[in-house]
């Protein structure tokens, strides 16, 4: 019932032709071996995933699946022109609301949804960053629950995070199965860091002179993702600071450094809004920088993403990309939107309390697996606590129909079994809008379990777009 | 280089060096209880060995008893001590998962690995010289991949730097607990007991065969304080840490130019310059004790003004 990626009815497809005779061959020794071999090299090279406050080692290992996960070169095309076609869209969307606002002027998007936003920035209304860009990194996570049929399931405006593993996966892939990279023609995803720097370097401010520096900004290395940000200032060869790092003096913001005071151009940020000025934003923040909001809004330093990009990637806003398409690119979206329930409209509301146990329900602002109900995975009792939490506040709501999510071959304990999949690839906007041919493919390592985030116990693969 | 990324560079080698001198430290102590010396029994060398690492009040607010045992727990796994081998190693590494962008792999896998050791260690595990082995294992270890995988870059000499004015305060303390042990019974002076303890201090810094190699075969206080103090060619003498930290402020000056404050600079070099006109026997009039108390302090005040010169980056 669930779509295998491998197959084609009882076939198997031929871009996994011959990873089905890779597996085939493989004695289940050679298997274990390999598995502890990977594990090692990412224990190593100290690619962890840091879960503090959550008890249990503090360094834990995402678990990495061998088996890669394959599109076809045709398959990726149509995926990256929808890709690209929803940025463009979501960035036409911020930079509107923060002037005109002519989609909700058009009866298109409901105001409230917009201007009561809790993402949504006043203090940048007016304002328009260099080449009007707001989200710069913009990472669509995807489902696939047939053949052609690709489903969006939620956009990452913000600070969409682990490209760092789409990287490594990809390094330990080639090192203990060079082979593989033989024997199929694999498109590269490396040029990732210096398409991102190119990205960032591209949106500098109009007050920048000569090269731009450009560094990345970490809350730092207590956060989850503090490889992913050490990791990408290391391939781009930039600086990685952490707000004291920084300081505004006049119409500038400088890094302290051994030699003085240097200016700093752009700043890719891995905060969020709340955190990066206290003058502004919260006040007990010391993860910010007093002041810097003065300078961004002075065209002194770029800010990637913008604050109050946030306002594109919520659950609520999700409904109407399709309608962003439509209103600012005159076309009509490549990618689909899941069927989506708002909880706010009447009719949606009962249609969902009618069918809960068939549903999905998420918060509007929730992330990482948390805030949300499986309505066929979960008792009586979870579902009837949930529609009390729903009834509190249905604004807080949207639900969706159960995905049959596809599936693609994994290694378990048992051997090779089916397992559901999501991608995540990254798209980056600038001076253009580019992607690597890939992304990350997450994977739920539990049987029958629909839920892939990494805070919930779920594995990487490797993603591979094949070339011709 | 982020003036936060210089200051985890420079901890991360103090630290690393602090964990050798907590272990050597033990190891001293360890080594001198195996002769009895005084009436009272073995207490003293430990009281004196807390005494010249200025640990004493924070030893007694955890602990009863002078032991072995305890010295143990608390030296070497003691992470509520910050100069315990655990603490030191596990900031070490804690610094250098911070600067992860500035270190070569191997260095961080050096780190990472000492620390991973050290975690799965408990106390009564290994004897003192065991310890003292396995510390100076992983130490070298790291030092080695820092000497030979970095850039001589301003990193580098950030890291080197951290090294050797700990190096400086580390040696000065070992030769202090020689002199706390002997002062309740100034009669001890030049007797068997009192060149056995040198010998031990020797061992303790690794330093035992080269001795005997630079001064032939007799152990004395004035030779070994020579050794220890003024030999320039004895890798973990003051003199010879002295002349390193200076060198690497020496690199940094040329590689950021006077226009960058060198406070440090200049203080080392002064330093430096009294060394070179120093003889044995100056230090012993002055007394070993005062002398080695005002060195322990003008090192601090170098380490500062590495701090004002580099790491608050003038905003």
């Amino acid at each position: 019932m669930y779509y295998n990626e491998m197959f084609d009815g009882e076939q198997v497809r031929e871009a996994y032709a011959s990873l089905s005779d890779w597996v085939d061959h493989m004695p289940a020794d050679f298997r274990q071996m390999k598995q502890a071999e990977a594990e090692a090299l990412f224990r190593r090279i100290g690619i962890t995933f840091a879960v503090y406050g959550e008890g249990g080692d503090p360094d834990r290992l995402i678990p990495f699946d061998m088996m890669p996960r394959v599109f076809t070169q045709n398959e990726w095309r149509r995926l990256e022109r929808g890709i690209k076609q929803r940025a463009k869209a979501l960035n036409a969307f911020l930079r509107d609301v923060y002037s005109r606002g002519e989609i909700v002027r058009a009866g298109r998007i409901p105001a409230r949804l917009v201007y009561q936003n809790e993402a949504y920035e006043k203090a940048v209304v007016g304002f328009v960053p260099p080449r009007g860009v707001y989200s710069h990194i913009i990472g669509i996570d995807l489902v696939r629950t047939g053949r052609d049929d690709f489903f969006v399931l939620e956009d990452n405006c913000r600070t969409p995070s682990g490209v760092s593993y789409m990287l490594e996966n990809r390094e330990i892939m080639m090192r203990m199965f060079p082979e593989l990279f033989r024997g199929n023609r694999i498109e590269p995803v490396d040029g990732y860091p210096e398409l991102l720097r190119r990205t960032l370097e591209s949106v500098a401010p109009k007050k920048c002179e000569g090269k731009p520096r450009v560094v990345i900004l970490t809350p730092g290395h207590f956060n989850s993702a503090y490889y992913e940000h050490s990791f990408l200032a290391n391939l781009m060869g930039i600086e990685l600071v952490e707000g004291a790092d920084l300081f505004v003096d006049g119409e500038f913001v400088f890094m302290r450094t051994t030699e003085g005071p240097k200016k700093v151009d752009v700043i890719y940020r891995r905060i969020d809004d709340a955190f990066i000025d206290p003058l502004t934003f919260r006040r007990d923040s010391m993860l910010g920088i007093p002041g810097l909001m003065d300078v961004y809004r002075s065209g002194g330093v770029s800010i990637c993403s913008a604050p109050g990009a946030g306002v594109a990637d919520d659950k609520a806003i999700y409904t109407f990309v399709p309608e962003m398409v439509r209103f600012y690119l005159g076309e009509e979206p490549i990618l689909k939107n899941v069927d989506t329930w708002t909880l706010w409209k009447d009719e949606d509301y009962k249609y969902v309390m009618d069918n809960l146990p068939d549903l999905v329900v998420k918060e509007v602002h929730g992330s990482g697996g948390y805030g949300m109900l499986v309505g066929p995975r979960s008792t009586k009792e979870e579902i009837e606590k949930f529609r009390k939490l729903i009834e509190k506040n249905p604004n807080n709501y949207i639900a969706q129909p159960t995905l049959s999510l596809s599936t693609c071959p994994t290694f378990v304990e048992e051997g090779i079994a089916p397992r559901h999949v999501d991608l995540r690839p990254f798209c980056l906007c600038g001076e253009r809008i580019e992607l690597v041919p890939g992304g990350l493919t997450r994977v739920a390592l539990k049987e029958g379990s629909l839920v892939v985030n990494s805070s919930q116990g779920g594995g990487v693969k490797d993603t591979w777009v094949l070339s011709e | 280089m982020l003036s936060r990324t210089a200051s985890n560079l420079f901890w991360l080698g103090r630290h690393m060096e602090r964990a050798e001198t907590a272990s050597r430290l033990f190891e001293v102590g360890a080594r001198i209880t195996l002769l009895p010396n005084t009436a009272e029994g073995y207490q003293n060398e430990w009281q004196s060995l807390l005494r010249a690492s200025a640990a004493s009040d924070l030893y007694h607010r955890s602990y009863d008893e002078l032991s072995e045992e305890n010295m143990e727990r608390f030296m070497i796994f003691d992470r509520n001590n910050p100069s315990s081998v655990a603490s030191c190693m596990y900031n070490a590494r804690e610094s250098g998962r911070i600067v992860r962008t500035a270190l070569t792999s191997r260095v961080w896998d050096a780190l990472n690995v000492a620390w991973q050791e050290m975690r799965g260690m408990d106390p009564g595990q290994e004897d003192a010289a065991d310890l003292a082995d396995m510390v100076a294992r992983h130490a070298s270890t790291v030092h080695g991949a820092i000497d030979g995988t970095q850039l001589r870059n301003d990193g580098f000499h950030f890291m080197k730097l951290g090294y050797a004015l700990e190096r400086a305060d580390s040696t000065a303390r070992v030769l202090d607990v020689k002199y706390f042990v002997l002062l309740p019974r100034v009669e001890f002076v030049g007797s068997g007991l009192d060149n056995y303890q040198w010998q031990v201090i020797l061992r303790a810094l690794s330093a035992h065969r080269s001795f005997h190699w630079a001064y032939g075969d007799d152990v004395s206080a004035s030779r070994v304080a020579h050794f220890l103090i003024l030999n320039g060619e004895a890798p973990r003498s003051l003199i010879t840490s002295v002349n390193e930290a200076l060198w690497h402020l020496d690199c940094l000056l040329r590689r950021y130019g006077e226009e960058v404050p060198h406070s440090a600079r200049d203080r080392a070099q002064a330093l430096a310059d009294r060394f070179a006109a120093l003889d044995i026997d100056e230090i012993f009039d002055e007394g070993l004790h005062e002398f080695l108390t005002d060195f322990i302090i003008e090192i601090g005040r170098i380490a500062t003004c590495v701090q004002n010169d580099f790491f608050h980056g003038r905003g």
